[in-house]
């Protein structure tokens, strides 16, 4: 195995930013009580402030009683729209599957110029290379999942091997996932060195990481696997691959906002976040963007650094619109499904 | 505003404005004139004389209500007599319970009608008078209804009885859970009662009084006069009234003490509070500012549990006012009708003005203010969240009730010192303590005197949880098993 690797400038100046108190400390003794910053990982994610189960659950429940109208809502409608990564993970994907679904990312409801395409495609590395033709011309970005999607268990060089291919096939974004059982496991460093090696591989394609919270358990593990995400470098941290459930919940993205957040504070470095899984209606978008709302700064309400995994969401959020602005609902054939 | 925070201002300030969403108040027909509720039915004052109370949002006059006098609290309080010897006390336990299963059913029912209803006249946001007091008061209905048919159970004795005719008095803070709070238990135990609403908010007790109706309970059962200081004091001095329940300021409650004093008649007494919250260092910190926020900020801070007190260990101190700047910065005041408001409206002018003349006192004796700079409405009666830090034990807002949205930062060293500071006061209602450390939580709650000790959350009711205070917070406990001791002889 690998040796753990230095966490970097980022992740330097965040944990000697975090552990300001003990900024007083001479720099020697500093470097008595530190003299690795490898070593002080562990003792880092211990030291971020607990989270209690409770009261994260009731802020999230308090948030998603708010009451979007009116122009608001059309505006969270659209808003949501730009925010779509439309996806299609099955084993039956096919080359005329993955062309209706560019088709439908770039133009989500031909007959109202005013839908603009949504953010990007997310497929398999080896569709990659149809999607960006499909997409030519066209600001959808494709985003491939990798690092032995979904499970994560592959040899890393397997992993970076996967992620190569799909940036080499011209992947604009890669979805990682993390390995759950290293994070379980306590080997914070090796799920650290994993993000790092990973988003070298990436080059010049963002880097989202799949924290699959739902295989977590715990608030406190998803948190510190937030921070383990974005020290190795994420530009987004991404709740779940959708094959494992509970998928993304309000909690869960409201406690990954509130790292994002704490991060920013911290680093400067804004990280976007993306939430991905059981999303279907119209309804449950609008409660994430609340979130976004009331938690991020103004910048995080744009796809840039907010982002909905999903397939069937798109048409509901159409669906929506569409009410919202003429006042009847259309029918359901009034969408292509995909 | 410094230029940081005015950074700060524009950081948190959201991309996306909400469009109003208001309530309906079209779901309830307020009346022009509510008369007193006594044996049963709508009777006119004897002295024809009534006063009108207003929406604090808007200043806008809602109805006129009965002024009750001496004569009409003592008609009430026969009329609960009657109906306490010759129906009520008489009556199997599993048949009160049906009517008070029958009253909790129909708040529900009629939950949206009450919520609307209370957040006019009092000015509580609609999130609350919503998912807050209108359940929990059903709750309250349902969870005592369970007992009625159990008191052998309760444990003042294997034969408990009634008491007889209950006199309650009640705050304007949770006109309808406070109602609820009173009435639940007493008519379980097999009393009747008279209620005294307060002035500024009697309309949800008279909603009320048509949901006891809707349900049938035998007249005089429960009787609902209203009217200010005079009509509560006539009741509480009426010697008809074997058990006096008030819940309200410790000045009143003491005064109460007074006439009671010597006559062997029951009472307890739910009074003022100035409340520690506190924050240890290794606190779940984004739920801990969360905690404050609810523990001052919820219901405008008209709770006489209100964690008024934030004593935050001094090595965070700094942190946590921080934060809990940018999350006051994203509450949200106005039309408590709105769906989104966080703020709504101060009852009253006059609590208003000591609202304001605390404030005003804090800054004399040096404390600093900071509010969020959420525009006010020009209408109405608002104040808004404000913090107050640089604040010493000695200053006078740490140690006076101020009972609105007026928080007073303090600082601790160690978990004795937070447990002095926190005992430091006239009052003991209730407590707060947050800290990922269990052992601590049980230390720190051993020492409290506070009635209530809240770990990692704030502000939580149950009904089968008992709620009361020390010293002059008051005596006696509502809610649970305990809250029908107060009700029962041996």
């Amino acid at each position: 195995m690998t040796g753990p690797k230095p966490l970097g400038e980022v992740g330097e100046a965040a944990i000697a930013k975090h552990t300001s108190r003990a900024s007083a400390i001479p720099s020697g003794a500093d470097q008595l009580l530190r003299p690795r910053a490898d070593s002080s990982l562990p003792g880092f994610l211990r030291s971020l402030p607990g989270v209690d189960q409770v009261g994260l659950e009731a802020r999230a429940a308090a948030l998603a009683t708010r009451s979007i109208k009116a122009g608001a809502k059309i505006l969270a409608l659209e808003t949501a729209i730009s925010m779509v990564d439309l996806t299609t993970l099955e084993g039956d994907d096919t080359p005329g599957k993955v062309r209706a679904l560019c088709a439908k990312a770039k133009a989500p409801d031909p007959a109202d110029p005013g839908v603009g395409p949504v953010a990007a495609v997310c497929i398999y590395p080896d569709l990659v290379s149809l999607a960006k033709a499909e997409l030519a011309n066209s600001p959808v970005l494709v985003a491939a999942v990798a690092t032995a999607f979904p499970s994560g268990r592959s040899p890393l060089s397997v992993k970076l091997a996967d992620v190569e291919a799909a940036v080499e096939a011209g992947a604009d974004e890669v979805d990682m996932v993390i390995d759950r059982a290293a994070l379980l496991a306590g080997d914070y460093a090796r799920v650290l060195l994993e993000v790092r090696e990973v988003k070298k591989a990436c080059g010049g394609a963002h880097l989202k990481v799949i924290l699959e919270t739902g295989e977590l358990a715990t608030y406190d593990n998803i948190n510190r696997a937030s921070w383990i995400a974005m020290l190795g470098g994420a530009d987004f941290i991404k709740t779940s691959t959708g094959k494992v459930a509970p998928a993304s919940t309000l909690p869960v993205a409201l406690l990954m906002m509130e790292a994002v957040r704490e991060y920013h504070g911290e680093t400067g470095r804004p990280v976007g976040v993306k939430v991905a899984g059981g999303i279907r209606t119209a309804k449950d978008a609008i409660r994430y963007l609340v979130l976004v709302n009331e938690t991020l700064p103004g910048q995080w309400m744009s796809k840039s650094l907010f982002r909905f995994g999903a397939s069937s969401l798109l048409n509901d959020l159409l669906v929506q619109r569409y009410k919202q602005i003429h006042g009847v609902y259309g029918g359901p054939d009034d969408y292509s499904l995909e | 505003m410094t230029t940081a925070s005015n950074e700060r201002m524009k950081e948190v300030s959201p991309a996306i404005e909400y469009a109003p969403a208001p309530e309906s108040r079209a779901i309830v027909s307020i009346r022009e004139r509510y008369q007193l509720f006594i044996n049963g039915s709508f009777v006119e004052p004897q002295e024809g004389k009534y006063f009108s109370t207003i929406n604090p949002a808007t200043e806008e006059p809602l109805s006129e209500v009965a002024l009750a006098t001496e004569i009409d609290v003592d008609l009430a309080v026969m009329a609960a007599r009657r109906a306490f010897d010759e129906v009520w006390s008489r009556m199997p336990g599993r048949e009160r319970a049906k009517y008070i299963f029958r009253i909790a059913r129909i708040i529900q029912e009629r939950a949206r009608e009450l919520a609307v209803l209370e957040s006019l006249d009092n000015g509580k946001p609609i999130r609350e008078s919503r998912d807050v007091d209108v359940p929990l008061a059903a709750a309250y209905f349902f969870y005592y209804a369970g007992w009625a048919d159990k008191l052998e159970y309760v444990g003042p004795g294997p034969v408990p009885r009634p008491i007889g005719v209950a006199g309650q008095v009640i705050p304007w803070n949770f006109p309808l859970l406070m109602a609820a709070w009173k009435l639940a238990p007493a008519l379980a135990a097999g009393n009747t009662c008279v209620l005294k609403p307060a002035e500024t908010t009697p309309l949800s007790a008279l909603l009320l009084a048509d949901i006891i109706q809707q349900a049938e309970l035998p007249p005089g059962v429960v009787n609902i006069v209203t009217g200010a200081g005079e009509t509560g004091a006539a009741l509480v001095a009426h010697p008809g009234v074997g058990k006096v329940a008030f819940t309200g300021s410790t000045e009143v409650g003491k005064r109460i003490q007074r006439t009671l004093a010597g006559s062997g008649r029951r009472l307890t007494l739910e009074l003022g509070g100035k409340a520690a919250n506190i924050v240890f260092d290794d606190a779940p910190i984004n739920q801990a500012v969360e905690g404050i926020v609810n523990g001052i900020y919820f219901n405008q801070g008209h709770v006489c549990c209100a964690g008024s007190r934030l004593l935050v260990q001094e090595s965070i101190a700094e942190e946590i006012v921080e934060r809990l700047r940018r999350r006051m910065a994203s509450l949200r005041l106005g039309d408590p009708l709105d769906k989104n408001t966080d703020i709504g409206a101060i009852n009253s002018a006059g609590q208003l003005e000591k609202i304001h003349r605390l404030s005003k006192t804090g800054e004399a004796e040096g404390a600093v203010a900071w509010s969020s700079g959420c525009m006010l409405p020009e209408r109405g009666y608002w104040f808004p969240p404000t913090v107050f830090t640089k604040v010493e034990p000695a200053h006078t807002i740490a140690r006076e009730e101020i009972f609105g949205p007026v928080l007073s930062v303090m600082t601790f060293r160690t978990p004795a010192e937070a447990v002095q500071r926190a005992n430091n006061t006239v009052y003991g209602l209730s407590a707060g303590v947050w800290t990922e450390k269990g052992s601590r939580i049980l230390w720190m709650a051993e020492r409290l005197r506070a009635g209530v000790v809240w770990a990692n959350t704030y502000n939580r009711f149950d009904p089968a949880s008992p709620f009361g205070g020390f010293k002059e917070s008051g005596f006696g406990r509502e809610g649970g098993r305990h809250g029908l001791e107060s009700y029962l002889d041996r």
